[in-house]
């Protein structure tokens, strides 16, 4: 006997033959399971998340077995690390690169909100460049964390509208940024 | 070559350039010694080219809010042949904070230079491209001098009312 879970169909109308669901949460459903993560590492939060891609914790049981390095073919910004003010407009360019749909992670104190690094020099929380959907609190965060982060992204995929770039709540959140 | 000590240097020193030396002692056995504005250059040719001084290992500046001349610019230099380092400090007052290049000297002056002028505002005539090197471009503040708060204006969580004070 196989142990292997499979993911629950969506709701629909099941008949002889056939099944019948919105596009919405096919597409949602197949986003989810095979997100391309793109890690932004820069400082200890990064060493967490090697471990959370390792064997032991093994995020590819999430579907993100695939690390995208280039932020063209990503579908997830992870940002663990301290961000220098000097290195903002790097990532914001990163962003920038990064087709819709496309979500963000704010992994650990630092990327959140400065973290201890109340100073001149870093940027306090990568959301004042970029938005941001889900935050992860740590210092570091451990795996576990990561990963919780990472089931909140999976679920937001789930249950957003396949048109999000669309939605003008989302034009406006872009907007508020700079970004159009 | 045998080792120089920081008497025989600090005596060479005075012998040359006289009450433009002001020794400041030696703190951890560093010999110290204060020059001013005027002098520095010669003295640094000096310790170059007679006595040897090869290393520039860095320079820097200090502020001292309560003092009357606010600025210090710190040369640390090194004689790996004689085993021996100085300090070297001039004094800057806080409406003129100019002082001659190094990078005639030690070209590996120049970053240190850029580095003080960007944490410190210090104005090194003659240098060839004085401009920030480690803060991003746009900064107006020159954040090591401590009229500037340490903290980044922007940070909203660390705010009073979170913590019911």
């Amino acid at each position: 006997m196989s142990d292997i879970q499979i993911v629950a169909a969506p709701p629909g109308i099941e008949g002889s033959g056939f099944f019948a669901t919105k596009i919405d949460e096919a597409i949602g459903l197949a986003r989810s399971y095979s997100l391309w993560p793109l890690p932004f590492a820069t400082s200890c939060c990064g060493i967490e998340f090697m471990a959370t891609m390792g064997s032991h914790y093994d995020l590819s049981r999430f579907g993100a077995e695939r690390l995208s390095f280039s932020p063209r073919q990503a579908d997830l910004l992870m940002v663990m690390g301290t961000i220098a003010k000097k290195m903002a407009p790097v990532l914001r360019q990163v962003y920038l690169q990064m087709a819709e749909p496309r979500w963000v992670m704010a992994v650990g104190a630092c990327a959140s909100s400065g973290g201890i690094f109340d100073t001149y020099s870093v940027l306090q929380g990568i959301d004042e460049i970029i938005p941001v959907d889900v935050y992860v609190p740590g210092c570091p965060p451990r795996p576990e964390a990561i990963i919780d982060g990472f089931m909140n992204i999976q679920k937001l995929v789930q249950t957003e509208s396949g048109r999000r770039r669309e939605d003008p709540k989302y034009q406006e959140l872009l907007a508020k940024y700079g970004i159009l | 070559m045998a080792k120089v000590t920081n008497e025989e240097l600090l005596l060479s020193l005075t012998t040359k350039f006289g009450e433009a030396i002001v020794p400041e002692g030696e703190p951890f056995g560093l010999l110290t010694v204060e020059v001013n504005r005027e002098n520095i250059i010669a003295v640094l040719t000096y310790l170059k080219a007679e006595l040897n001084f090869i290393h520039l290992t860095d320079i820097t500046a200090i502020h001292y809010p309560e003092k009357e001349k606010q600025f210090y610019v710190v040369y640390h230099i090194h004689n790996l042949v004689g085993g021996i380092r100085i300090r070297v400090k001039v004094a800057l007052a806080t409406a003129d904070v100019h002082i001659p290049t190094a990078v005639n000297i030690w070209d590996g002056a120049n970053w240190m230079e850029r580095e003080t002028y960007d944490f410190f505002g210090i104005q090194f005539d003659g240098h060839p491209d004085l401009r920030r090197i480690l803060n991003v471009d746009d900064m107006t503040v020159f954040p090591m001098r401590k009229e500037y708060p340490l903290e980044d204006p922007n940070r909203i969580d660390k705010k009073d009312y979170f913590f019911g004070r």
